[in-house]
This record gives C-alpha cells, structure tokens and sequence, in this order.
C-alpha cells in the first residue's frame, strides 16, 4: 500500500503526468490534494510537481512556497514525511526553506526542453534506491529555472555529505561544465535534505516510465518509493 | 506610507540577464558600457503612520517573501 498526496497549485501543469506514474507503476492511485487545502491527508509520500505555479511571479516557487497548505507540508516534511519536489517542485522546496540553495536563470538564458543525461550519486535514499551508484540514466528537463545556485560552504555540505542525488553528464557518465546544460553549479541536477527523505530535482522522471513514452529510466524513482514505504510498514 | 523596496541579486551570483542587458546597450552602439545587473523594484502602500512599525512590515515581507536572501540583497526607503 502506498498513499501518495499530489499536491496541485495554481498553474501546476505536471500533476496529472505524476498522478498517472505513480499509479501505473506503483499501482496505487495518489490523492490530488488542493494548495488552498489546509493540510495534507496521512501519506506515506507527498509531491510536488513540475509547473509553473502562480506564473512563476516574483520568483519562480515564491508565492508557492507560502501556499496555505505549505505549513502543515514543512511540519510534515520535519516530522519525516518523505516529499518529492519535481522540477517547480524542486523551486518550491527551495523556497520553503526545505532545501537548500535556489533554482536561477539558465545560464544561457533560454528555456530547455530535452533528454539529458544524469548520474546516479546516491542509491540510498527514499527516492532513489532502486538505482545504483555510478549509472548513467537518460530522463528530460524542461524548465527556464534550473541553475542550481548555493555558497561553497553549503555545495561542499551537500558533497561531503552524500547528498547530491543526480549530477548532469554525458552518455558516459563524465561530470563537466561541457554536460551542464543550465549552468547549475557542480551539475548539480537533485539534492537531498540531511535525512535522505526530501528530494528535489529538476529533470522529470514522470515522463519516462514507459516504453511508450521513449524509455524507462525514470521508472525507479516511484518504484524506489514504493519500496521505501513497503520497507518502513 | 509608502515603501519603496529595492532588489538586487548578490556579489557572486551569475546574472545571465544583466549580461544580456549588457549586449544589447552595447548593441545599440552606446559606448563606455561596463557590466550590467538587473534587479527588482516593489512599491508598497501601508496603512501604518508610525516608521519603526512600517520598517519593521516592511523587513518581515522582504525577508519572508520579496527577497531570497539566498542569492538577493534589498533595500528600502518609506516615506
């Protein structure tokens, strides 16, 4: 059994893509669960996905991030509920102080919508267990934000402590600003909080979890959860 | 009162659309242009007449919601 809360903002624009991964491949149907909502139902897993929720105005997960139903996500997310932030998602995260750092500008200033390849850096938290370290996974971007940005003193953290998730690459794994496609420091492509149990990532795994849609490798990130909550009951 | 709030993104952090700026001033054939960096400007009403409590809203939104002291500086004057 897996209860997974999809939490839907004004402008969100993946929310059906996810709602319809996690059924498909977990088989169990998640709650779309209202921003304006004042808290989150009992879950094993809570998303927030990809979008642009308000407009991106002011900055892209601002206004997002004050949400009413944010409150009760940040006390769930401290309480450890596990959260999944995709793409706007990963903005949001930021925003409320979940995760650190910030999402900007892509350095070349255009919006990027393609497949990239991603390195797998940590195969040991809630989302991404069912991957192994050192895999090269092909899963597509699409965003006009997602140049991760922190001070070294927190991207060396993030290093030191095990918690970048994915890096951008190329097909064979090779980590460099050449296989960056937004400017994001160090690659950075998804990060972990201190537990392990809150991601944000800017590529989209809900995009590829068939082969009808191209490819798989996005597949185990839901499947990573459901195994995650299987383990725990 | 009225606040006018200023926002700036910090030393150090890349500004992809102020280098842009930059190229088109410098296009338009405008010469001893140096670096440019854009920011935000918020203007603000406020009901409260007393200063220190209009500068204390005034931080508590910068703070909260209009800046992300993460990558941005702000600046304020109200009067």
């Amino acid at each position: 059994m897996l209860r997974a809360s999809v939490i839907v903002f004004p402008g969100s624009n993946c929310d059906r893509d996810v709602q319809t991964a996690i059924e498909r491949v977990t088989g169990f149907a998640p709650k779309m669960v209202w921003h304006g909502d004042a808290s989150v139902p009992s879950s094993d897993v809570i998303v927030l996905p990809g979008g642009f929720s308000y407009g991106d105005y002011l900055r892209c997960g601002a206004m997002a991030a004050h949400s009413p139903i944010m409150k009760d996500i940040v006390a769930k997310a401290n309480a450890g509920t596990p959260i999944i932030g995709i793409c706007n998602g990963f903005q949001v995260l930021c925003e409320a102080g979940l995760l650190p750092g910030a999402l900007l500008r892509n350095a070349s200033l255009h919006f990027i919508c393609r497949d990239v390849f991603l390195k797998v850096e940590n195969d040991q938290s809630f989302f991404t267990k069912c991957y192994r370290n050192g895999e090269v996974i092909k899963v597509p971007i699409a965003h006009g934000e997602g140049n991760y940005f922190a001070d070294d003193e927190t991207l060396n953290r993030l290093e030191g402590e095990g918690r970048i998730a994915f890096r951008y690459s190329n097909a064979q794994g090779n980590v460099g600003a050449e296989t960056c496609p937004n400017g994001a420091q160090r690659n950075i492509a998804g990060i972990t909080n201190e537990s392990g149990r809150v991601l944000g990532m800017m590529p989209h795994p809900e995009r590829l979890y068939e082969n009808a849609l191209g490819g798989t490798d996005g597949r185990r990130v839901f499947e990573s959860m459901l195994l995650s909550t299987l383990e725990a009951a | 009162m009225k606040a006018k709030i200023k926002i700036t993104l910090k030393n150090g952090v890349l500004d992809p659309q102020g280098k842009a700026i930059e190229g088109a001033i410098k296009g338009l054939g405008i010469s001893g242009v140096g670096d440019v960096r854009q920011g935000k400007y918020i203007e603000v009403d406020l009901s409260e007449s007393d200063p220190a409590k209009a500068k204390a809203l005034v931080e508590q939104m910068c703070k909260d919601l209009l800046a992300n002291t993460v990558i941005e500086n702000y600046s304020y004057e109200i009067g």
